[in-house]
């Protein structure tokens, strides 16, 4: 079974129209990457998914369930999505603590503090850290935190809006170590999203690469490592990538 | 290379705080002639502070000392605050990590473009549009006339990035403080970017002071690296010998980038304990 499947998906934001009839299938335990420029619609695809860009239409699926545009308490557990800047995506006022256990408390799960011990354990946290605020915290600890909250229902499938790109290179480093293990230990899904066709590289397994709305491209990771990349498109942008300075 | 056009020497700046002031750049001294100077190290490493201080920009209660800071012939330390209002933009000008924040929310992109401009220059309304877009068109938006009456919110990451960049470069300043300028921008998009002020650099005979996490970004770009750690410089080189680089942190630090062709099933990462500085 697919863990996410989307049918000729339409996203608009008012009169303009972001992303164009998009299908692609990501099969359980994959990790599958979505590569463009800004503006390609990359990231709009995550939050139609996630149900943050309402204004979709075509089809979305996540194990085999249709999903609806209104808000869906179930999905939440099986779907959770991290975001680019830990900066940003934190509640500047609520400690780890309140950040990780709010999910339970919506989704009335009992055992708290066990489940926050074991998922900050899972994510490299200290224990000590769980009644600080965000703003005690460095760029790589907060990506944790954010990366626990989005384990905290024990989701399937992870949306990852360029997890790394808000962060040092050697904190990167441990981000993609940690992404990479928890994937393994819990058997997760990865929808990633990012321009940086390394951590395609090191992280992924299959990749679309997507420009001006449509995906111009679906091959395996291997693909790319080796040069194999049948767009012209796509082609350039691991050229690119490879030499940021151009010619 | 000619008299430098910034001089630093002995660099500090401290913060105090409960626990007694600390210090989160340690006595760093460099110049800058019209080159492309690179800084590189990570968050908290003292590079965005060092770039803050030579505009004065470090604020109170961070105390900024030196025994040298100058720009041309005027001391930065000593300028009053009239004098640091016509150096900042015009003379020196600093390119901000986030757009987010940096931007005015409430101004039109086109309106805050032109103000950076018309704070230094009488220009009629129309020659300030016209440059504007012009501007807008040199950071290669494809859609100037549209985007010139946008707000920040509603234009994506990589597109404010370039705003900012239009704003800093219209002045025309003899020295761009780029604090990683291009970190929030696609391979593609960086590309153009660097070209962009690459080719301002070289036309104007700016010099420039390239903040930025990415060793390997920096060595492309610029002709000189400085390599900080802790508040001070742990190397300096020549950017095309990055690859003879001795100190252990460098070392990890290029180390811990996924390649392209990535064959390593774990990165290495730093072991912040294993040097200790002084």
């Amino acid at each position: 079974m697919n863990a996410l499947s989307l049918r000729n998906l339409h996203v608009s934001y008012g009169e303009t129209k972001v992303v164009n009839a998009i299908s692609l299938d990501v099969v359980r335990g994959e990790s599958f990457a979505l590569v463009g420029e800004s503006g390609s619609g990359k990231s709009t695809v995550l939050k139609a998914i996630a149900g943050l860009a309402p204004d979709w239409t075509g089809e979305i699926s996540v194990f085999g369930k249709p999903r609806g545009k209104a808000f869906d308490r179930d999905f939440a557990s099986t779907c959770q999505m991290v975001f680019q800047d830990p900066y940003g995506s934190l509640h500047p006022r609520q400690t780890v603590d309140a950040v990780l256990s709010e999910p339970l408390t919506i989704q009335r799960i009992g055992d708290q503090d066990a489940r926050i011990k074991g998922v900050m354990a899972s994510v490299g946290l200290d224990p000590r850290f769980r009644f600080r605020l965000p703003h005690q915290l460095s760029g790589g600890q907060r990506q944790r935190v954010a990366i626990a909250r989005a384990l905290m229902l024990e989701p399937k499938l992870l949306l990852l809006d360029e997890p790394t790109s808000a962060l040092d290179v050697s904190v990167q480093a441990e981000i993609l170590n940690l992404l990479k293990r928890l994937r393994q230990e819990k058997g997760l899904t990865y929808l990633l999203v990012t321009h940086d066709l390394p951590v395609v590289s090191f992280l992924c397994d299959r990749l679309a690469v997507m420009r001006e709305g449509r995906i111009v491209e679906t091959n395996t990771v291997d693909a790319l490592k080796h040069g194999r990349m049948s767009n012209d498109y796509s082609s350039e942008l691991i050229e690119r990538s490879a030499l940021p300075m151009g010619a | 290379m000619s008299a430098p056009l910034l001089d630093v020497a002995n660099l500090r700046v401290t913060f105090p705080t409960l626990q007694g002031p600390i210090e989160v750049v340690r006595g760093i001294s460099f110049t800058v002639g019209r080159e492309r100077l690179g800084i590189v190290g990570e968050s908290g490493s003292g590079k965005s502070m060092t770039g803050r201080a030579i505009l004065r920009l470090v604020r109170s209660p961070g105390i900024v000392t030196a025994d040298r800071l100058r720009l041309g012939d005027t001391g930065l330390l000593t300028a009053t605050d009239a004098e640091m209002r016509t150096i900042r933009g015009r003379r020196i000008s600093m390119i901000m990590q986030d757009p987010k924040f940096s931007l005015n929310p409430v101004m039109t992109i086109g309106a805050q473009i032109g103000e950076a401009l018309t704070v230094h220059e009488k220009l009629p309304r129309r020659d300030v549009r016209r440059r504007v877009l012009e501007m807008l068109d040199a950071v290669r938006i494809r859609d100037p006339e549209r985007v010139f009456s946008l707000y920040p919110h509603e234009v994506s990451g990589g597109m404010g990035q370039r705003v900012m960049i239009a704003m800093m470069l219209i002045p025309e300043p003899d020295l761009l403080i780029a604090d990683e300028p291009t970190s929030a921008l696609d391979v593609s998009v960086r590309t153009q970017v660097l070209q962009i002020i690459d080719d301002l650099i070289t036309q104007k005979g700016m010099g420039l002071i390239f903040i930025s996490h990415d060793l390997n970004l920096v060595s492309r770009f610029c002709d000189r690296i400085l390599v900080m750690y802790g508040g001070q410089i742990v190397e300096e080189c020549q950017a095309g010998k990055l690859d003879e680089a001795v100190h252990p942190y460098t070392r990890g630090l290029l180390a811990s980038v996924p390649k392209l062709n990535e064959t390593r099933a774990e990165l290495p990462v730093l072991d912040r304990t294993s040097w200790s500085q002084a």
